[in-house]
């Protein structure tokens, strides 16, 4: 009877609404924001030290304040005062607060990062007068010691693409964007941790939430010891002053970079602060100097006569010369019917091994770059053989040292030859100019320093690397890389390169007492103006270790357009090598010729629009 | 005969009443924790309070249950006309709470005659429709029982707290079981359906849908060779068309702001989180929160940080739902539900017409409160400030529940004792 069970009916009807209603509420998981009633409060460890080689701090870090607003708390006030007060633009201001409405009325926003301590002091005696807004205390970067930027790198805020890529960082927080900074970033940054707040419906803190119990505490970061020696590289930066190019010296009996420098280039201490955003527009819109690009880790040049070092070995290895065989050079040689390639050796020299690479004969490589390819059956075969030689020195490839940029480099094989000039229509000859480390070889200066340290060690080198040590560990286990030459083959070559210094093309880069094996370098380069190819000054570069007979440093200089390589990188890396081995510099000098002399003039010819001379 | 003899009372929804009211006194304590923990016993804290009437409930329940059930028979015309007198006395002497005139306050103590008033009615209704001569196809009878009815609805609603007035509404299921003609009940149903879909669409989407009902009606009735009367059918046919055509003037000229606020909302057609919303989606959040098991006893973070408005009296239920989660919003659902049905079937086993009708006024008050507390904590029914029956904080409500509890388990143990 439906009188009689009415009621039974709809409260049995309702209560299974109501169950359904609630299973929907309370079973979905998290349809409704619930961050209302729980404040999360991000703590940040420390961030980690970064020390030289000698434990000297290069890298610590220093207290800034950042002005933080919570919308919902403000009470209508003077954006005129206000923004004086920071120091920015009202529209700016007003600008930020509408973003930080949008973002959530009831969390915090920054308004402005970065406040210094001083300005600080200033702001809290006039902040109170202005609800809603507070000032919190973080951390930033301190570079102590203005010096290795290119190394070390800089922090910044995260931007989009890392907030995707990486769920781990929220809005507004740090992140290591270059160099060291980038790649240690996990080790670097610790782990943050968090505290949890319980909040009112008027958006107040009351307290801890669930008495601190799913607090997380943030994990330490770590410390890193750096391979770089920073009182060398302080003193290589100022030998590159005014000049461009880059220097890298390693260590070649465990790959560690004592030095690298790149010029010009920026100082970590450009992105830290309030003018961080300035500095950062004006290094990226100096498109001429490039100061963001480091010219020892992406620059690739052709590596010029050091690659004769290279060839000579490659000979000795494929059998084609030894130590004894000579070859006349003529002020250069034909290397094919009207094909002339010059020499600045005198008509009629004849050149043994030796002599061929103290004094730089391009006939003596050309000549033996023709046998090695000419040995097999087709100049692919040949062509292939030698590059795979080239490539076991670490050329062509990006090393895989830890600093998150760099460049491969070039080193051809048939098949890039193959299909310029159809198969096997080309021969040794076409290809010449490898011999002397021009044409179509790329390399890089840290390419260059890598294989003269396989040179120094007689027949491997260690992979190159910037971080020697974190938290007092030894960072990576070192993995020799053999080279495809024989160990005995070296000798006759070291010999020549330090006959290089003793009386061939780099004197001047002789020590008291030390013996330098180096090679110079002269490298032909052209720029595009206008559409139209134009040859600049040749780069000067240089190839050093010392001591020769058991070496402890290896050098390889590169200066943009300084002309011979004995004018600018050989003297460059004596006084590195010098300084390094002896603590201390004989030859003041040509010490101060170095750090004064300048080649702004040089690099500002192809930019003044009129006809110039080059190497003068 | 052994007047004392416990198992001749209704020992279940004994357990249920107590388990309800502890329940209740657990949530008003967490909802009302601020941090720092209190003596549940000290009587200035929200839970003392409720505590001490919980406990002159209790003394009260020693006397009714010694109470001859003829006493309340007797009584009931006084009990109603002076909660009548007491609601009409308000206009005078009444303090105003929240925009409405309706409370007594005497020292500390402050009463709400409303609550009195349903167990005056509650007990009067019955009394008149027991009466042998009372026939409700009669309309002088169908008159004197609104009369009955609309009586306190109206004082309550001038007060104004048409929340509380709502509530005599529940009186027409008893009425309904009494033997009031269903087609009211239909019509009613069909009003209330009508100004729904007025308010949800518009005046033309609605006409459409109640044409459609009452010609498929007709239909079936056709088929079934049901005789009626078809002028009577279009005349109220008509009556729904009007109200519909009047539904949006109403709506919009006599019903204040905040009440069309909790309606729209309710409808879907405003979606407000921060201003008028916020007590409901707040209580939604709170819910939600909850989850299956819940966040544990103090350790809910809404019910904590005070985001739901009245959270101790009228939206207890969200802190039932954030702290004991899905298994207590459902356990205390089961509860209500079972004890309703228990009270009816148990009162339709009465042989006596009045004990039988008051105990069915009861379960239907305390279905109507049920239904409008939780819907409306839940967010199915706009926001009206109704507490639920043994749970929420509030003396009034909790000691005139529990008094109309006890009558209830009265009259229920002497059909035990008579059979």
């Amino acid at each position: 009877m439906i009188r009689k069970n009415l009621l039974i009916w709809i409260t049995v009807i309702s209560s299974l609404i109501f169950v359904i209603q609630l299973a929907s509420l309370q079973l979905s998981g998290d349809s409704f924001n619930r961050d209302f009633a729980i404040q999360e409060i991000s703590v940040y460890p420390e961030r980690g030290l970064i020390f030289d080689r000698n434990g000297e701090l290069v890298v610590a870090n220093q207290p800034m304040y950042e002005l933080i607003v919570i919308p919902e708390n403000t009470v209508e006030f003077d954006t005129v005062q206000l923004s004086n007060l920071i120091g920015i633009e009202e529209n700016v201001l007003s600008e930020r607060i509408s973003s930080a409405i949008k973002y959530s009325t009831k969390l915090p926003s920054v308004i402005q990062s970065q406040i210094s301590k001083e300005k600080n002091a200033y702001l809290q005696e006039k902040i109170w007068l202005f609800d809603g807004f507070y000032l919190r205390k973080n951390s930033v970067r301190d570079y102590i010691i203005p010096f290795a930027s290119n190394v070390i790198g800089y922090t910044g805020e995260v931007d989009q693409k890392d907030i995707i890529s990486n769920p781990y960082y929220e809005k507004g927080e740090m992140i290591g964007k270059q160099g060291i900074e980038s790649y240690y970033e996990d080790r670097l940054r610790g782990v943050k941790g968090k505290r949890y707040f319980q909040k009112d419906r008027f958006n107040r803190i009351i307290g801890p939430y669930n008495d601190s119990k799913k607090d997380i505490s943030p994990k330490k970061a770590d410390n890193l010891t750096l391979t770089i020696d920073i009182k060398l590289q302080q003193y290589a930066e100022s030998l590159l002053k005014n000049k461009k190019g880059g220097i890298v010296a390693i260590e070649p009996s465990s790959g560690e970079v004592l030095t690298l420098v790149s010029a010009p280039t920026y100082q970590s201490n450009q992105f830290v602060g309030q003018d961080r955003s300035i500095n950062f527009q004006s290094l990226l819109n100096d498109t001429i100097n490039k100061p963001l690009f480091d010219r020892a880790l992406q620059a690739q040049y052709s590596p010029g006569s050091p690659m004769k070092i290279l060839n000579a070995l490659i000979g000795l290895q494929e059998g084609v010369i030894d130590e004894s065989t000579s070859f006349t050079c003529n002020a250069g040689h034909y290397y094919a019917r009207n094909a002339f390639m010059a020499c600045h050796n005198k008509f009629g020299t004849i050149s043994n091994l030796r002599k061929g690479i103290y004094n730089s004969c391009n006939t003596y490589f050309a000549k033996t770059y023709k046998m090695i390819i000419d040995k097999y059956d087709s100049p692919s075969l040949g062509l292939d053989s030698w590059s795979k030689h080239i490539k076991s020195f670490g050329l062509g490839d990006y090393l895989g040292y830890d600093l998150s940029i760099g460049k491969k480099g070039f080193i051809p094989e048939s098949n890039y030859y193959n299909r310029f000039y159809g198969n096997n229509r080309w021969s040794a000859a076409t290809t010449i100019s490898n011999s002397i480390g021009q044409g179509e070889i790329l390399t890089t200066p840290i390419q260059m320093a890598n294989f003269a340290s396989a040179i120094a060690n007689r027949g491997f080198f260690y992979k190159p690397h910037f971080v020697k040590k974190i938290n007092n560990q030894a960072n990576i286990s070192l993995e020799k890389n053999i080279t495809s030459i024989d160990k005995e083959n070296f000798e006759v070559v070291i010999n020549g390169m330090v006959d290089v210094v003793e009386r061939g093309t780099a004197r001047i880069a002789k020590i008291k007492n030390i013996n330098v094996a180096g090679k110079t370098g002269t490298v032909e380069n052209f720029i595009l103006i206008e559409g139209e190819k134009k040859q600049l000054t040749d780069h000067s570069t240089f190839i050093a270790f010392a001591p020769a007979e058991d070496p402890k440093i290896v050098v390889s200089v590169f200066v943009e357009n300084g002309y011979w390589g004995s004018r600018w990188a050989a003297p460059i890396a004596s006084l590195i090598i010098e300084k390094y081995l002896t603590g201390n510099v004989e030859r003041k000098w040509l010490e101060s010729r170095m750090i004064n002399g300048s080649l702004l003039a040089e690099y500002e010819k192809p930019y003044k629009f009129q006809n110039f001379t080059i190497n003068e | 005969m052994n007047r004392l003899s416990i198992l001749k009372y209704d020992l279940v929804s004994i357990g249920l009443y107590i388990g309800l009211v502890s329940f209740g006194l657990i949530n008003i304590y967490s909802s009302s924790f601020n941090g720092y923990s209190t003596s549940l016993l000290d009587l200035s804290s929200i839970v003392g309070k409720q505590i001490i009437f919980f406990f002159l409930s209790l003394v009260a329940f020693i006397f009714i249950l010694f109470t001859r059930n003829k006493f309340f028979d007797n009584s009931a015309s006084i009990v109603y006309f002076s909660s009548i007198i007491l609601l009409l006395g308000l206009f005078f002497f009444g303090v105003e709470r929240g925009g409405a005139r309706s409370w007594y306050a005497l020292g500390p103590i402050s009463f709400q005659p409303s609550e009195l008033a349903k167990f005056g009615t509650a007990l009067f209704l019955s009394k008149f429709l027991s009466i042998i001569q009372t026939d409700l196809n009669r309309n002088r009878d169908i008159l004197i029982v609104l009369t009955i009815i609309s009586a306190p609805l109206i004082l309550t609603t001038i007060q104004p707290d048409p929340g509380s007035a709502l509530i005599f509404l529940a009186f027409i299921f008893p009425v309904i079981r009494e033997g009031l003609n269903l087609n009211y009940f239909y019509f009613g149903l069909y009003i209330i359906l009508t100004l729904l879909l007025t308010l949800k669409f518009n005046f033309l989407v609605s006409l459409a849908i109640l044409t459609i009902i009452f010609f498929t009606y007709l239909i079936y009735l056709r088929n079934k060779k049901i005789k009626v009367s078809l002028l009577k059918y279009i005349f109220s046919f008509f009556i729904l068309i009007s109200i519909s055509f009047s539904t949006n003037y109403l709506f919009e000229n006599v019903l204040e702001q905040r009440h069309r606020d909790r309606i729209n909302l309710v409808l879907g057609k405003e979606i407000d989180t921060s201003g008028i919303g916020y007590n409901i989606n707040q209580s939604k959040i709170a819910l939600s929160n909850g989850g299956f098991f819940g966040t544990g006893f103090l350790e809910g973070t809404q019910t904590k940080g005070n985001f739901v408005p009245r959270q101790h009296t009228d939206f207890i239920f969200s802190t039932i739902g954030e702290e004991w989660g899905f298994i207590g919003t459902l356990t205390t659902i089961v509860i209500f539900s079972f004890l309703i049905i228990r009270i009816i079937t148990r009162a339709d086993k009465q042989p006596n017409h009045f004990r039988r009708i008051y105990s069915y006024c009861f379960a239907s008050l305390v279905f109507f409160h049920f239904f409008l507390n939780v819907g409306m904590s839940i967010g199915l029914i706009p926001s009206i400030g109704i507490p639920l029956p043994f749970i929420s904080y509030g003396g009034s409500s909790l000691l005139i529940f529990s008094l109309m509890f006890f009558v209830y388990l009265n009259f229920d143990s002497s059909r035990l004792k008579e059979s």
